[in-house]
């Protein structure tokens, strides 16, 4: 019997589509305690992206629809909220591909994370922002779409620490990373969580994602394939051949995208991210 | 050097107020992704509640009533009609505010009748003299007037969490959510300020110091003047709004004075098109900048 703390946040028979593709999620379960690191494994087109946008209530701006299934936080059903208001609960979801506001500053970009924090709360949240990400506290003034591909993804989580999440949602942070970076942006994930904040890692680059969670999940085609203890799932060998097999570079493990798109021109834009 | 003078002075003026409605198509243009085609009938909607309040009332509340009223109608052609229909086409949107325009110009014309009356501020017909260049004080006191506000509009942008909720939502409306930002209330805010903004140009546009007509069909034309210098600054570019204001008010000034008061008619309209064949998203506009 594994350690079981009530979840802060879960989900439970999520069925989800886009348009007339009604099962991009079948009857997806996820729970994430109120500690630790929780990691979304799969490869593209399986659902993780879909999930995350979910839990953050931000289906409908990808023309998808929640048509089963719950999401609660603390026992409260969230599912039906808009995503500001899931937001402002404590629900901070970092968006694949930054999403960071290129026109403002850094320094903008996270004022606008804690815009609906409580002002006796920021000036902590911005403290732990500034220890997170050094590289940030660097570039205040400057505008965020000058940033490097990395400092861009600090950017983004340090903005979404600037909310005082109860609970982060990571999509696919090493993104087009270098291995260097990837390895920091587990670091932090790392201590965020040991901060008390718990994360759910959305990630393909599965070696990092087992590195740093505590439990995980495998999803396939939409539905939870595998889950359990970062641990064992690393030993097992279903994970060992899908996701670790042999290959040591983050990008060789993308497969086919569809869904979660851009597999096409990673290498491309990996390369444009760190020559700059 | 005297002429030039006064009619830079004059075409400052009526450029701040050009600015303030420029602003508007552009605070709009951000919020909702749509040109706002009503921003006329909400000048005249505007005019049309102060030159009838300020008989009983005064001028002072009752300009405050005509700016409120346009704020309102502003809000509330946001929540009932374009909100209606977000994630809609564009066009459909665009083809929306020419219908509300129509429908409202043509019943405040309606009710106007043949009058159209002046805006009775105070400072009307006076003139002041300053060595050799004499100038109206209506375009002294839309200059300030509108720099102050545009001053303070930029403070909030820059300062206030509603206003970086603004810009963020207008950068990426999803990315803005997840932070909290409820995308609804920063829109119809968005919509009140146009409003608003629109409400005070009309106390300067309906005046006899700056065009010569009062509230009527001509100043809502006067606002279409407003479109270009939105245009020339760049549809997304609140500073662009306001440069594109006092090139729009000068470009005016100059070509009445130096070329013939027929050919300042089509001036603005040209250095429109020339901006836009040097640069097709305006001086100021969005092209993307972002290293990825």
């Amino acid at each position: 019997m594994q350690r079981r703390v009530v979840p802060m946040l879960s989900a439970s028979g999520l069925v989800v589509g886009y348009g007339a593709n009604r099962s991009v999620l079948d009857r997806v379960d996820l729970s994430v305690p109120d500690s630790g690191v929780v990691a979304v494994l799969g490869s593209n087109g399986a659902g993780k992206s879909t999930l995350l946008r979910t839990l953050s209530g931000t289906l409908s701006f990808h023309g998808g629809a929640l048509h089963d299934g719950q999401v609660k936080l603390d026992d409260r059903p969230i599912q039906r909220l808009s995503a500001a208001s899931i937001a402002r609960a404590g629900v901070v979801q970092v968006p694949e591909g930054r999403k960071i506001f290129a026109k403002m500053t850094v320094e903008e970009n996270l004022r606008v994370g804690a815009v609906c924090t409580p002002p006796g709360r920021r000036a902590s949240a911005r403290e732990r922002v500034m220890e997170l990400f050094p590289r940030l506290a660097e570039r205040l003034e400057q505008r965020a779409g000058l940033l490097s591909g990395g400092e861009q993804q600090m950017l983004a989580m340090g903005r979404a620490v600037m909310a005082s999440p109860r609970v982060l949602l990571l999509d696919e942070p090493s993104l087009g990373l270098a291995p260097k970076l990837i390895e920091q942006i587990g670091d932090i994930v790392t201590e965020i969580s040991a901060q008390g904040t718990p994360v759910v890692l959305v990630e393909q680059n599965a070696a990092m994602a087992l590195r740093v969670a505590a439990t995980a999940v495998v999803l396939e085609v939409g539905r939870v394939a595998m889950s359990g203890e970062a641990e064992q799932l690393k030993d097992s060998d279903g994970i060992h051949d899908l996701y670790l097999g042999g290959h040591s570079h983050p990008a060789a493990q993308d497969v086919d995208g569809e869904v979660e798109g851009e597999a096409t021109d990673l290498p491309r834009r990996r390369l444009a991210r760190w020559t700059a | 050097m005297s002429t030039f003078m006064q009619l830079t002075i004059n075409g400052a003026g009526s450029g701040a107020v050009f600015a303030l409605l420029a602003l508007g198509f552009v605070i709009i243009y951000r919020a909702s992704g749509a040109v706002n085609f009503a921003h006329g009938s909400l000048v005249l909607v505007a005019g049309y509640i102060t030159v009838r309040a300020q008989e009983s009332m005064g001028i002072t509340v009752a300009a405050i009533l005509g700016v409120l009223g346009a704020g309102v109608l502003a809000v509330i052609i946001e929540r009932v009609l374009v909100a209606r229909t977000r994630g809609g086409d564009p066009i459909a949107l665009v083809l929306l505010t020419i219908g509300v325009d129509v429908v409202i110009v043509e019943e405040v014309a309606r009710r106007l009748g043949s009058s159209a009356p002046f805006v009775r501020v105070p400072w009307a017909n006076e003139v002041i003299h300053v060595g050799q260049i004499t100038v109206l004080k209506g375009q002294i006191v839309a200059l300030c007037f509108g720099l102050v506000i545009i001053a303070v509009l930029f403070a909030l942008f820059r300062f206030t969490g509603w206003g970086l909720a603004m810009r963020a939502q207008a950068e990426h409306r999803e990315a803005a959510a997840l932070m909290g930002v409820r995308n609804t209330q920063v829109t119809a805010a968005a919509w009140l300020i146009a409003g608003v903004l629109a409400g005070i140009a009309v106390l300067f546009l309906a005046t006899p110091d700056f065009a010569g007509g009062g509230v009527s069909r001509a100043t809502h034309s006067l606002v279409l003047v407003a479109f270009p210098a939105a245009i020339i600054g760049g549809l997304d570019s609140t500073n662009g709004a306001v440069i594109g204001g006092f090139i729009v008010g000068l470009t005016g000034a100059y070509s009445q004075q130096y070329v013939s008061f027929e050919f300042a008619r089509v001036a603005v309209y040209l250095v429109m098109l020339a901006v836009l064949v040097v640069r097709p998203s305006g001086l100021f506009g969005t092209k993307e900048v972002q290293r990825v």
